[in-house]
């Protein structure tokens, strides 16, 4: 029976062990034919069993979430498409009939791209070829016309651009949305428009104006970061700290040994002076390796993580909500697996029938 | 040209009852290709299982896979596709246990 995760002990095949200037027992070795005598098959039931999901923090913009008993290639797959392949829309083509500002309009087109837009993507489709006709299923028009000029009712010692001009700063408040067929019925619930309104795009001066339309479609990640959903999607490893009960830090060292670590990690009994590991505190561990530069110190602790507990941290940059993310991030998983299933057993089934198969020619 | 490339191939070399091949996977990356890797491995039946994106600009991965006893590596293959879904699967369930029934702490960012 495999000790838990949680066992106390350094176990080799549950933590990565942290040195001083390496690390050790890296990869998983869980596979069948590692260990003799063992069976490490794929077992749905097991794997159930050892699963757990737990949403730490939620808000408006970001989630933490734990994902417990999966391998590093499953929670990197999410963590891959979470980055990549979650689609989000951005502006992609952009019409300029008039750009006086001080911008060349190749720089401004690409930062009007940047913009994230609060376009739930579920209400697109994506155009499978970039010459494909734009349509109202498939594009979103924005429009920006804005000219700068001199406000006649400023104060004469005024010296803010503010106050002395009307439009000196073109913000993404300023892109207006324009419904293309059935789109003002679809969109109703919630207008297309950026999610942060404030943004400052350019700074306009008293004559200069602009006049562009836009069109903002459907992308992935992989094709340019600004279709990407997230602002980080990043995962680490639970640390665990583990001290030997038979040689406790003596109480004399107690404070300097919890100073070592990052606050809320290390407990020190205010009468007694023992020292215990914080059990919700050890998350906040930046694993900084402090203590193993002190010797005094170091011979009471080992420090590890567990190599199969992700804490997830994604922080949603576009549409969608953060607690949604996670769950587009399997749905694209699933699909692809979907997809290249299928036609997994379409070439099985053409090689069927004398067991001859087809190679490729190449 | 005329051909649109097909989703999955069977490199030329293989063994003509499939016990060892190398398919080549279109469209993908490190994303299916590590995972899927992992759940080959996990069948016992696999004698190996390896995976490369033999070049950053060509848009397709290579998954080399060798089976004991002449089996077939590509009901193999298919065998852990389906195992990788109900993986996803019951991660997604979990998940969506987890966002109604657990008690989350939410905090407000200021934005």
């Amino acid at each position: 029976m495999a000790p838990t995760p949680e066992s106390k002990k350094y176990n080799p095949r549950l933590h990565v062990g942290l040195l001083e200037e390496r690390v050790t027992n890296v990869s998983s070795t869980d596979f069948p034919g590692h260990y003799p005598d063992e069976d490490h098959s794929w077992d749905l039931t097991k794997f159930k069993k050892r699963l757990q999901v737990k949403i730490q923090k939620l808000s408006a913009r970001s989630i933490e979430f734990d994902l417990v008993g999966v391998d590093a290639s499953i929670a990197n797959a999410l963590r891959r498409i979470l980055i990549a392949e979650v689609p989000t829309i951005a502006i992609e083509y952009v019409y300029v009939w008039n750009n006086t500002s001080v911008m060349v309009d190749e720089v401004f087109s690409h930062r009007l791209g940047m913009i994230p837009l609060n376009v739930d993507p579920a209400l697109l489709e994506m155009k499978e070829n970039s010459s494909d006709q734009a349509t109202d299923r498939n594009t979103i028009v924005f429009k920006l016309q804005i000219e700068c000029t001199r406000n006649n009712s400023a104060p004469r010692d005024s010296t803010d651009s503010a106050v002395l001009y009307i439009n000196s700063e073109v913000l993404a408040a300023h892109l207006q949305w324009v419904p293309q067929g059935e789109q003002a019925e679809v969109f109703a619930a919630r207008p297309p428009a950026p999610t942060i309104p404030e943004i400052v795009l350019i700074k306009l001066r008293p004559g200069q104006a602009i006049e562009m339309e836009m069109h903002a479609v459907k992308g992935l990640g992989k094709e340019h970061a600004k279709f990407s959903p997230v602002a980080t999607a990043s995962y680490r490893l639970l640390p665990h700290i583990i001290l030997d009960d038979a040689n406790p830090v003596p109480s004399h060292l107690a404070d300097r040994f919890r100073d070592c670590f990052s606050p809320r990690v290390i407990n020190v009994d205010p009468r007694t002076k023992k020292v215990s590991v914080d059990k919700r505190g050890v998350r906040g561990e930046t694993m900084s390796r402090e203590v193993l530069r002190h010797p005094d110190l170091a011979k009471f602790v080992k420090l590890a993580r567990v190599r199969d507990h992700f804490i997830f941290n994604v922080e949603s940059e576009g549409p969608y909500e953060p607690q949604r993310l996670p769950l587009e991030a399997i749905r694209v998983m699933r699909e692809k697996i979907s997809v290249l299933k299928s036609a997994a057993e379409a070439l099985r089934a053409l090689g069927d029938p004398e067991g001859d198969i087809q190679m490729a020619d190449t | 040209m005329s051909q649109p490339t097909p989703k999955i191939r069977i490199m030329p070399g293989a063994q003509t009852d499939l016990s060892a091949a190398t398919y080549q996977i279109d469209n993908e990356t490190h994303t299916l290709g590590n995972a899927l890797r992992w759940m080959l491995m996990k069948n016992p039946k696999v004698e190996f299982c390896g995976y490369s994106a033999p070049h950053p600009s060509e848009s397709h991965i290579q998954i080399r896979i060798q089976m004991y006893d002449n089996l077939s590596s590509l009901t193999a293959l298919v065998r852990a596709l389906d195992d990788l879904d109900s993986l996803f699967e019951s991660i997604e369930d979990a998940y969506k246990a987890s966002l109604e029934h657990d008690n989350i702490a939410v905090w407000d960012e200021g934005r």
